[in-house]
């Protein structure tokens, strides 16, 4: 077993693209649920509007990236303010319904036949990064090993990371997130205070959509091709994963949680993979593997959730739950 | 939990430990006693190698609704100036070598097929296949009775998707009561429940390719799903109610134990689709109705059932106390009922109810995956909120709603991989409208 190339592929995942997305998608899942108590189960639809709105944008109507990137953050604004308003007043377990409800329409959308020539129906869409990789300042050449398309994604889709970082942990310092917290601590001790509870939970369901979307971009980016299988229920659901595994109030929680995730599965995937090529596994095979990790996954989240809710770095005081 | 001393709450950690083991261990032993069973009875057969010269092929089987092989019908495949063709051999395999990957237009020339066989009502050819990443692809003609394709008119088609829909809506009732029984009783909203659903089903076919009796390999599934219930109570369920855990980190965990339990199938069953025994079925008239007599059965089987379970909530004891524990587990127990025991039967007759509606699933689709659950669980929950949480008339009659909607939207032009669309679409509608649901009070909505 080649434990160097093992160690060093989960090293890759470290600062992988995708890494970065899962980071964002769910830092968009700690404002809903860490700071605002907001059990949103349909991030995975809110990636879906981003990346579908951004390539839909570029490719039918040909624009430019930016006006692309603004027409999907306001798709996703507007997906939010939709699924807002007839749950924000109702109990969590209904918004909970209606959003991974909402997020499966989304998909059965952009996956239906009838709408093959703008969404691509199940194969989805590609070729519509050309913009993004035409501003890449890197001219050709290898950069820590990765050629200068690969280091520019890396780059850019940090930078995105550590400046919503930075803003969500500005806005949860400020008289803002202080309301959305007491929100999520007492919704009715806050309303007595004459705060209009509904539009601060409609703000924070924005904010976290808007970060979601931006993380599908970040998806498909490298990708260069954006399917609708990607975003199903599971997406959302490994992304409470990494929410869980980093901790639930907190802002480097959901990087940390999301690094942890890809690394963890990478590494298993290799040790599995060697260990059943090199026969000393012989009750599996490699697609069996493959399920084991989610299995994994799945017994993860419940053991999280069970004995540390508040994760690697979350405070257990902070908990969006009693 | 947070005012427990700390010995206890680590002893009790580490029982809870065990017992979520014990859950995994559990379902995993059971689908390892029937998965071999499975693998050695159902293999995948392979194309026999034709003149491949390409590392690329299209292939597929033709075998008839009764799984006879059906040989030398001639198979073309198209793209741009690349024309392949094939014949298929005596096993029904053929295999066309393809230069590259991409999108192929393959036909099935249908002059070639044997008297009385034509392709299944509905079967698009020719049609447009694409390459995802693999070499091979295969393509899969399905073929029905030979029946002449008529035109039906819209009120016949009207009466035959009502129908259908009734059937397709009382087996999503079966699950979607469980569910809500659950729901009224413990207030977990369970998003493991698609899992159950697919439980019944994977087991019926494992213990069918036992060569067990179809009659023993459904009882045996039933008994199955009731165990599932059973351990997952005992082991997960209620060691989490004790500790007072609340209900939404109960939902989560949830998501945990669906996600695990999914691939847990997946895992032994494999990402195939396979039939249940009977799966195809002919159409029969019934004066007005055209109905396949697997749907007629599915209706009259799950309309028995949930009239069995309504007279035993309405009439018996035991129906009185599950109905009690529902309004106000407290009180319920101040007047001497065992509120543990009445949880443990509903989770158990949940999970009955679970694999019966998965078995039915099974044969309303056609066919078995190891993510059939989980497809339909969204359509449960919109039972389910139509019908108002907590409330088992609700969601009867949210479910029989949610099916008859499903199945009509193809009849006023909706397309088929839109339908489940319509019908997560009016559930938003009603929270807009009625928060409650139709049957639901309005305080449980809070």
């Amino acid at each position: 077993m080649d434990f160097g190339f093992i160690f060093s592929s989960a090293a890759g995942e470290l600062f992988s693209p995708t890494t970065a997305a899962y980071a964002l998608a769910t830092l968009g899942l700690a404002v809903h649920f860490g700071y605002a108590g907001l059990l949103n189960f349909g991030q995975a639809g809110f990636m879906a509007v981003g990346a579908y709105g951004f390539a839909i944008s570029t490719l039918t109507f040909g624009a430019p990236f930016f006006v692309g990137l603004l027409i999907a953050v306001v798709c996703s604004a507007i997906f939010a303010l939709l699924l807002g308003i007839p749950t924000l007043r109702l109990r969590a377990d209904y918004l909970a319904i209606v959003t991974i409800a909402a997020a499966e329409i989304v998909r059965y959308i952009v996956t239906t036949n009838q709408l093959t020539a703008v969404t691509g129906s199940a194969n989805g869409l590609a070729a519509f990064e050309g913009d993004f990789y035409a501003m890449n300042p890197f001219p050709p050449g290898s950069y820590m090993g990765m050629n200068n398309r690969d280091f520019f994604i890396r780059i850019v889709a940090w930078a995105v990371v550590a400046l919503f970082c930075t803003l969500v942990w500005l806005l949860m310092r400020s008289p803002w997130g202080r309301v959305l917290k007491g929100i999520r601590e007492d919704e009715n001790a806050v309303r007595s205070l004459g705060k209009n509870v509904y539009a601060y939970k409609m703000q924070a369901l924005i904010i976290g959509g808007v970060l979601g979307a931006l993380a599908g971009m970040i998806f498909t980016l490298p990708r260069g091709a954006v399917q609708p299988a990607n975003y199903g229920t599971e997406l959302t659901f490994f992304l409470y994963t990494c929410l869980l595994l980093g901790g639930l109030g907190t802002v480097l929680g959901p990087v940390v949680g999301a690094m942890i995730f890809w690394v963890v599965l990478s590494l298993t995937q290799g040790i599995l993979y060697g260990l059943i090529e090199s026969g000393a596994i012989t009750w599996l095979n490699t697609v069996q593997a493959g399920q084991l990790r989610y299995i994994l996954v799945g017994v993860a989240l419940m053991l999280l959730m069970i004995f540390r809710p508040q994760g690697v770095l979350g405070n257990k005081k902070e908990l969006a739950f009693a | 939990m947070r005012s427990t001393p700390r010995g206890l709450s680590q002893r009790r950690r580490g029982r809870l430990l065990k017992v979520v083991g014990a859950v995994f261990a559990a379902v995993a032993a059971l689908l390892l006693i029937v998965a071999p069973a499975s693998q050695a009875t159902s293999p995948s057969p392979t194309p026999s190698p034709s003149a491949t010269t390409f590392q690329n092929s299209i292939s597929g089987f033709l075998r008839g609704d009764d799984r006879a092989p059906i040989a030398d019908v001639t198979i073309t495949a198209k793209k741009d100036d690349f024309t392949g063709t094939a014949k298929s051999s005596a096993n029904g395999a053929w295999t066309i070598g393809v230069p590259t990957q991409g999108t192929y237009v393959v036909e099935l020339d249908e002059s070639t097929l044997p008297e009385g066989i034509k392709l299944a009502e509905g079967q698009e050819n020719p049609r447009e296949v694409t390459f995802s990443q693999t070499s091979n692809l295969s393509v899969i003609f399905a073929f029905g009775e030979g029946i002449v394709v008529q035109q039906q008119d819209f009120g016949q088609n009207l009466i035959n998707r009502l129908v259908a829909g009734l059937s397709f809506g009382l087996l999503l009732a079966l699950a979607s009561v469980g569910l809500s029984l659950i729901f009224g009783t413990t207030g977990l909203t369970n998003f493991a429940h698609g899992e159950m659903v697919t439980l019944g089903a994977v087991l019926v076919f494992a213990f069918n390719a036992m060569n067990l009796p179809f009659w023993l390999a459904i009882v045996l599934a039933l008994l199955g799903g009731g165990l599932f219930g059973y351990v997952q109570d005992a082991g997960l369920w209620k060691p989490l109610r004790r500790r007072g855990t609340g209900l939404v980190p109960m939902m989560i965990v949830s998501i945990g134990l669906a996600l695990a339990v999914r691939y847990v199938i997946q895992f032994f069953f494999g990402g195939a689709t396979q039939q249940l025994p009977f799966a195809q079925s002919a159409e029969i008239q019934l004066g007005l109705i055209s109905i396949s007599p697997n749907n007629l059965w599915s209706l009259v089987i799950s309309a028995v059932v949930i009239a069995i379970l309504g007279i035993v909530l309405l009439k018996t004891r035991l129906g009185k106390a599950t109905r009690a524990v529902a309004d106000n587990p407290a009180l319920a127990a101040a007047s001497g009922i065992d509120v543990d025991s009445v949880i443990r039967i509903v989770w158990v007759t949940g999970g009955m109810l679970a694999s019966l509606g998965g078995i039915l699933w099974a044969y309303y689709r056609p066919g078995v995956t190891f993510d059939m659950g989980s497809q339909i669980l969204l359509l449960i929950f919109a039972g389910v909120t139509l019908g108002g949480l907590g409330t088992v008339w609700g969601a009867l009659i949210g479910s029989i709603i949610v099916g008859i909607f499903v199945e009509l939207t193809t009849v006023f032009g909706l397309a088929a991989d839109l339908k489940y669309v319509g019908a997560l679409f009016i559930m938003i509608i009603v929270l807009l409208i009625r928060p409650q649901g139709i049957l639901g009070r309005r305080e449980r909505v809070g």
